[in-house]
């Protein structure tokens, strides 16, 4: 409820609406979008398509920041599990790949979620070692080398469609649904806000905190499975060393961006997921423009930097602002 | 009285002063005049204004209206830095040093003895010690702040306040977590200053310690000036009435009728209850409709209680019935299974979630209790945290404001409707009134026997033995972490209660053995 469709996320929608803006300066036909084999195509189609990963990523980051921890090891769990959806690929079926995939994933969280809940370690700590460990883990899967695959059903994963949607971005809306009536259409979402906000008194207060961390840990892996099976569908291959390189901290940054604080409570699965739009759509802008890649890096700063600013309880006048646009609340 | 010939020259002069939040208007007009060498109450209830009046003063708000003279001349500081330079300090309740620092290092923070552009360590550590002495204090100053207990903290932080040239110092709520031997040392401390010269603010919610140690008091009430009194002059009940505005009720005894407690059904026991090295094996029955007191002192035990009846801490021996029926009561999730309620100590950071609103907070325990895929629907929170707003008079009536805005009394209030949500068969309050303004105080009392009258089972911890004796039909009290008396009907009063904590009985020398 509070979350699906948040009052808070006006800094965010404007910052979108910015860069997209910006977007269209630089490349005119940003918002051309055309229909071509039953799948639509365009500027726009293929941010929503290259932001898939991260914007998974997110779902499963927002929710463990949001209980006050961090997960580092998701790009290193999308290496594990895309290595092992490729390497199964050719030899079994789609849902046997996929059951292995996700099932991975899902020991990843549970690993990651048993040194945090259980052994009471500092996430940052506890998934630092998956961060590292991970990425060997998913080269002893491809011994090494860049496992590539044929089979036909993976590659409709990452480059098919259903309805006129790549089926990447079928999935992440998928899961972002999915996720979305989990937590709010059970008590998850006040119970893991709860304890992220003051885990001793919501312990005191009957509330199985152990649980909370170990569950959402748990569900970070899953995305993160998803994400890596889906970005080697998209190469057709899996390669250990770079698949989901860095992308922990583009989710880490996404879910800064969609308003969740590091020191956990109150989080916002859409303006997570938003946040991996807004990165993506600078992205995609940025190699549009025909500027080097390099500036990728400085005008994402820059972003983040005005969205943080936006956000600041210190910018007392743009709460104004805000106010007076909403009419009611101060 | 006022005889308006005192000779001396005020030292701190408050005149006018208004504040304004939006549209609460949280000072208005407030006059306060403290003299050099006087130890000075502000009193009154949370929210009357005594916070807003220290930050305004002191520069942490800007004031809407009003001047500040001290020593005459009028000062207009913009921050806490600001005043403390023109020689007015502030000790909060929540010292604010920083605990990883030595004591040293906080004693000298930002003006460290230098050569070199290097700190002098060793110069730095003699003059701390040097100025340490001054206040009775003999301590490690290379240590860790935070290794030292609040008493010590808050001594080093007024300390550093006084070695600042401070003239005025206001110290707001400073014996809160302190034990009586502390505030002992503190008060020491507090009527040398004086002698120097000091003037000292003294904000607190004991009215024991008011009188003990200040000269004058001042009370506000709603953001406006009640008066100013001689302490010496000021009965107590005419001080309540200054601070309430309204006759108190609390003089008459609240306790049921003596005597049947005996007949009462007992819904929780322990036998031999205990955990070694926590607290020493006990028997407890729990009775509905019954309050029965924990006292004693300090680390005798009282929380430590608490905290194995509710199930926060598992025991290691003895055996625990709910209804007649053994239990295990393993985790807190267990206690609350079983009907159980615990309202803690320290409200901040073991009971309210401040970010979460009103009405979060107070479904909070049901929905655990009710499990994960038994939502409480958006209406059915909705309704219940406004039964509890109303029935508890909680303040401001908003059951959306996050709960770390509202005042203590109020939070106070919000756990013990989280709990009452559950319908409970036993609450444990743990110091349900520390830190609460008088008028919640009386109030949440007179809950506490409301509640008990509707059939719930209450163990009360409290320091106040007034108030202990007030409600409680039973009473045990602890000693060295070890139940070793219980009171019932007659035998409930302030002397047989201290009789008990201070008896020098054979048990302390026969735990010694075992």
């Amino acid at each position: 409820m509070t979350a699906l469709l948040p009052r808070r996320g006006l800094a965010q929608i404007l910052a979108l609406i910015v860069i997209l803006a910006v977007d269209r300066v630089v490349s005119p036909q940003f918002f051309d979008l055309r229909l071509q084999d039953g799948r639509l195509f365009g500027s726009l189609i293929d941010v929503l398509n290259r932001g898939t990963p991260v914007a998974l990523l997110s779902l499963g980051m927002v929710l463990v920041i949001a209980t006050r921890g961090i997960d580092l090891s998701v790009g290193a769990v999308m290496a594990i599990c895309g290595a092992i959806a490729a390497s199964l690929a050719d030899s079994h079926g789609l849902p046997v790949v996929l059951a292995a995939a996700l099932g991975a994933g899902l020991i990843c969280g549970l690993w990651n979620g048993f040194l945090v809940a259980v052994l009471g370690m500092q996430p940052i700590v506890a998934t630092l070692i998956l961060m590292v460990a991970g990425r060997g883990i998913a080269q002893l899967i491809t011994e090494g080398r860049i496992v590539t695959f044929s089979s036909p059903d993976l590659v409709w994963l990452g480059n098919g469609s259903v309805l006129g949607l790549p089926v990447p971005v079928a999935i992440a809306l998928g899961m972002l649904i999915l996720t979305g009536a989990v937590v709010r259409g059970s008590a998850l979402g006040l119970l893991i806000e709860a304890t992220g906000g003051n885990a001793r008194a919501s312990e005191l207060a009957g509330v199985g905190t152990r649980a909370m961390i170990l569950s959402v840990y748990v569900w970070c892996g899953v995305c993160a499975a998803l994400a890596g099976v889906i970005a080697a569908a998209d190469i057709m291959g899996a390669d250990a060393n770079n698949a989901g390189l860095w992308l922990e901290l583009d989710a880490i940054l996404a879910v800064v961006i969609g308003g969740t604080s590091l020191f956990g409570g109150r989080f916002s699965l859409v303006l997570a997921v938003l946040g991996a739009l807004i990165i993506q759509t600078m992205n995609t802008g940025i190699l549009l423009s025909g500027y080097p890649p390099e500036f990728n890096l400085l005008v994402k700063a820059a972003v983040v930097l005005a969205v943080l600013l936006l956000q600041s309880p210190k910018l007392s006048g743009f709460a104004g602002i805000m106010a007076r646009l909403r009419g009611t609340k101060p | 009285m006022e005889n308006g010939l005192d000779p001396a020259p005020p030292l701190l002069e408050v005149r006018g002063i208004s504040k304004s939040f939006g549209a609460v208007r949280a000072l208005q007009e407030v006059d306060f005049t403290l003299r050099a060498g006087e130890i000075h109450a502000l009193l009154g209830e949370n929210g009357a204004g005594k916070s807003t009046l220290i930050k305004v003063v002191t520069g942490v708000f800007p004031r809407d209206a009003g001047i500040v003279r001290l020593g005459g001349e009028e000062v207009a500081p913009r921050s806490a830095k600001a005043a403390l330079q023109v020689g007015i300090a502030t000790v909060y309740q929540e010292v604010n040093l920083l605990p990883n620092l030595s004591v040293a290092q906080n004693l000298f923070l930002d003006r460290q003895p230098m050569r070199f552009g290097i700190v002098r360590e060793g110069e730095m550590r003699r003059r701390a010690k040097t100025l340490l002495a001054d206040f009775g204090l003999d301590i490690d100053v290379a240590a860790a702040l935070g290794n030292y207990s609040v008493a010590i903290q808050h001594v080093t932080a007024i300390a550093r306040a006084v070695d600042l040239s401070a003239r005025v110092l206001i110290l707001d709520e400073p014996t809160a977590s302190l034990d009586r031997h502390e505030v002992e040392i503190l008060f020491g401390i507090m009527r040398q200053l004086a002698k120097r010269g000091i003037g000292i603010v003294f904000v607190s919610h004991f009215l024991d310690q008011v009188y003990e140690i200040s000269d004058r008091i001042t009370v506000l009430r709603n953001g406006r000036l009640v008066g100013e009194r001689e302490t010496a002059s000021l009965p107590r009940l005419d001080l309540i009435r200054m601070m309430l505005g309204r006759e108190l009720a609390e003089t008459t005894s609240v306790r049921a009728s003596e005597g049947e407690h005996g007949a009462r059904e007992v819904c929780a026991s322990f036998e031999n209850y205990g955990k070694a090295g926590y607290v020493a094996p006990f028997n407890l029955e729990l009775r509905r409709g019954e309050v029965v007191g924990l006292a004693g002192l300090l680390g005798s035990g009282r929380t430590e209680t608490a905290r194995l009846v509710f199930g926060a801490e598992r025991a290691d021996g003895g055996q625990a019935r709910v209804e007649g029926a053994p239990v295990r009561l393993q985790s807190p999730r267990d206690g609350v299974r079983h009907g159980f309620g615990y309202c803690p100590e320290e409200r901040k950071t073991d009971g309210i979630v401040a970010e979460l609103s009103v009405r979060e907070n107070i479904v909070l325990a049901l929905q655990a209790k009710r499990g994960l895929h038994r939502p409480l629907s958006r209406r059915e929170q909705d309704e219940i945290a406004k039964r509890y707003v109303k029935m508890l008079d909680i303040r401001p009536p908003d059951p959306e404001r996050p709960v770390g805005l509202l005042s203590g009394g109020n939070q106070q209030k919000v756990l013990l409707a989280r709990w009452l949500a559950t319908s409970p068969r036993l609450l444990v309050l743990d110091e349900p009134t520390r830190g609460i303004d008088v008028g919640a105080h009386a109030e949440i009392i007179r809950l506490i026997r409301e509640l008990c009258d509707d059939g719930l089972a209450l163990l009360v911890i409290s320091s106040e033995l007034d108030e202990i004796v007030t409600y409680s039909d039973r009473v045990v009290v602890l000693r060295d972490r070890a139940h070793v008396e219980e009171l019932a009907g007659e035998a409930v009063d302030v002397g047989n209660i201290l009789a008990a904590i201070a008896a020098d009985s054979v048990t302390v020398a026969l735990e010694a053995h075992t």
